[in-house]
């Protein structure tokens, strides 16, 4: 290893630099997944982890795991792959979708022999509960399929994946940022610079493959239930090493968070009761959904907002949210019944439900779209004759990817599922790349120049704006431009107010220019990547001129199979739009045909 | 002791978490009231962000009580501080 003394302009003749079979960037439960699988076969795994990897964000994932393991009620993949489908609009590819559904119970089951404390029945088998969108018999009665560690499923998975790492000697850089890929003229990658954050040193991890596993990037948005961690980094890497970003416009949004902070308000106080009003004091959803009223989905509910909000019947000085009223209601069934949702609107807004409405707009929850992967978690681009060519030694799981199990819509407990299932199956994967590609290829020196000379950019002094209020008018512009209201003029709009943002952030200087945890400059690293991926988000939504799943355009309401069954592929050079066919054909079964999906 | 600015920094970025909830509630802690604790507290806090994320969500929103007594006031100063 050589010593460490570059500045963080980026000496190059002393970069420390570290080798490894793989290196993973990102310690959530996809990243920890595929590490371990690699380090049980004895490859050398670096994790890169910009906090210490407990800390990252599987750890909100509370709801569980779907498995058709059947111990509740009858079940079989099958049915849970049909489920999946029609969940994702028809846009998600089925060939992945068959592969994640076959392989959920052995899943299960592994992570349970790994120590993960699965909730259970009196008759000792894991106790499944019932989530919406999945049904017995391909759209027949409820199913109850989601495996739960109490309400602690996602803690419970990252711990037990952290200590089964550990045990295996996985090598883990806590507190470090990872800058960008490094890659060579043949489009080899090789590794990646990152930044130790404590020092600001700089750090050259050299490695014959790469997986990205860096979660999603709901910070783009100002209301959004995401960790801050979210900031998107591996996707944004991808974007700069010139691979696509698939299906962006799909960004799944719930209507109810606590305004002005994101935090989501569970459907469970309207199925109590609970209705939202407008500014003007009128309860709005009986004009939008006559017969279900505050019960439509969530779609309906959160498109009707937003409409409420653009009309100017807000509530607020802002008029920038509307309040869901529980103060009919007895306090005793408050106080028995949502005691949770109690705790988080006296906490975070302020406000005791039992006596005053909650203030909630639509947040921002989970990324469709992302990296493009193939169902062995290779990123793959259109390149020569195909649509789909594997970057060597590139790999990405989790909700950065897209493989694209969810398409357009994901349903609940499929998140946990994706990231376990495709992190393994790219941990397997990379064993055989290793086999065929057993040394290092030469460092490519021009691509480490460019990941440094993008920290040294920080390093520049002088008059600028802040990276704080420049990341605040993106969020805010994402909300408003891109948010669940979609229509031609918005969107327009809204590419033209995103990259104005984006000149402006050229402009921007630090004033801590010190070493020694620098978190203002990590942050102006994240809002570069998070500019990136609001410019594919909103180019991509534009362009998709229907509605599907979570993509919802007033000015095109209908799903358009004939014209838009198809991917998205967004390219940072140029902001191009290039399109790819969904995988209709699964691996072994009979491909489900698009149908209108009616629950 | 190291440079006050710099302990700042590192703490700062210790509060960083896996859920938004704890962002909000232990960011804006060290920002708005970190600066005018005792000692003491200042020590507790820093033992605070060394607890898992899911226990620390138990303890704030669902009022179970900290493993550690001597952490209760200072969990309790945290919850109150964001809508101050």
């Amino acid at each position: 290893m050589d010593v460490a003394c570059c500045d963080s302009g980026g000496n190059k003749m002393n970069l420390t630099k570290r080798k490894f079979d793989c290196l993973v960037i990102g310690a959530g439960g996809g990243g920890l997944r595929a590490a371990l699988q690699l380090s049980q076969a004895d490859a050398s795994v670096g994790v890169v982890s910009k906090v210490f990897p407990t800390r990252s964000h599987t750890v909100a994932a509370q709801g569980g795991i779907n498995a058709a393991l059947a111990n509740v009620l009858p079940d079989n993949w099958h049915w849970h792959m049909y489920d999946t489908i029609k969940g994702s609009d028809y846009l998600g590819d089925q060939d992945a979708i068959e592969y994640m559904c076959r392989a959920a119970s052995n899943t299960v089951i592994e992570l349970e022999h790994s120590g993960v404390p699965f909730s259970r029945l009196e008759n000792g088998r894991i106790y499944q509960r019932a989530f919406g969108g999945q049904s017995q018999n391909f759209g027949g009665d409820q199913a109850a399929r989601t495996c739960a560690a109490a309400d602690r499923t996602g803690h419970a998975i990252l711990h037990t994946l952290y200590q089964q790492n550990i045990h295996a000697r996985t090598h883990f850089f806590d507190e470090y940022f990872a800058l960008d890929l490094v890659k060579d003229e043949e489009g080899y990658i090789l590794g990646a610079v990152a930044i130790e954050i404590e020092t600001g040193i700089p750090l050259l991890i050299e490695a014959k493959t790469t997986l990205i596993a860096t979660g999603g990037a709901g910070q783009l948005f100002y209301n959004n239930t995401n960790a801050r961690i979210n900031t998107g980094d591996g996707m944004a890497m991808a974007l700069r090493a010139g691979i696509p970003m698939e299906d962006m416009e799909f960004f799944q949004f719930h209507p109810t968070g606590i305004a002005g902070k994101g935090m989501l308000i569970s459907e469970g106080v309207r199925g109590e009761g609970g209705y939202l009003v407008n500014g003007e004091g009128e309860r709005f959803m009986e004009r939008y959904a006559p017969h279900a009223k505050d019960l439509a989905s969530r779609d309906v509910v959160s498109r009707s907002i937003a409409i409420e909000l653009k009309e100017g019947r807000g509530c607020g000085p802002d008029k920038d949210h509307v309040l869901l009223k529980v103060d009919h209601l007895d306090a005793d069934i408050i106080k028995k019944r949502l005691p949770g949702i109690r705790d988080l609107s006296m906490t975070f807004a302020g406000v005791d439900p039992i006596n005053a409405p909650i203030p909630v707009c639509p947040t921002a929850h989970y990324t469709m779209g992302g990296i493009p992967t193939n169902r062995h978690g290779q990123v793959v681009v259109p390149e020569h004759q195909g649509a789909e060519e594997p970057v060597p030694g590139l790999y990405a799981a989790g909700e950065c990817a897209c493989v694209s199990v969810h398409g357009a819509n994901r349903l609940g407990g499929n998140s946990l599922l994706d990231i376990v299932v495709f992190g393994r199956a790219a941990g397997n994967h990379i064993i055989e790349y290793l086999k065929e590609n057993r040394y290092h290829r030469p460092i490519a020196e021009e691509s480490v120049d460019y990941a440094l000379s993008r920290l040294a950019r920080w390093d520049k002094k002088g008059d600028g704006e802040s990276v704080d209020s420049i990341k605040t008018d993106l969020k805010k512009t994402m909300d408003k431009y891109c948010g669940v209201f979609r229509q031609e003029d918005v969107l327009k709009e809204g590419v033209e107010k995103v990259l104005a943002i984006e000149e402006r952030l050229q402009h921007a200087r630090l004033k801590d220019h010190s070493k020694i945890f620098n978190t203002a400059r990590i942050e102006a690293l994240e809002l570069e990547n998070l500019m990136d991926l609001a410019v594919a988000t909103v180019c991509s939504a534009l362009e998709r001129k229907e509605s599907r799943g979570a993509h919802s355009r007033i000015d095109y309401p209908e799903r358009d199979d004939k014209n838009w069954l198809k991917h998205s592929l967004y390219f940072k050079e140029g902001r191009r739009l290039e399109y790819k066919p969904v995988h209709i054909k699964p691996l072994t079964v009979d491909s489900f045909p698009p149908k209108p999906r009616v629950y | 002791m190291k440079d006050s600015s710099e302990n700042r920094r590192r703490l700062k970025w210790k509060c960083r978490r896996g859920m938004l909830e704890l962002d909000e509630l232990l960011q804006g802690f060290l920002e708005k009231k970190y600066d005018v604790l005792s000692e003491n507290d200042k020590q507790i806090f820093e033992e605070i962000l060394e607890t898992s994320d899911q226990d620390l969500y138990e303890y704030f929103m669902k009022h179970t009580p900290p493993m550690d007594g001597r952490h209760q006031h200072v969990i309790e100063a945290i919850r109150t501080t964001v809508t101050d």
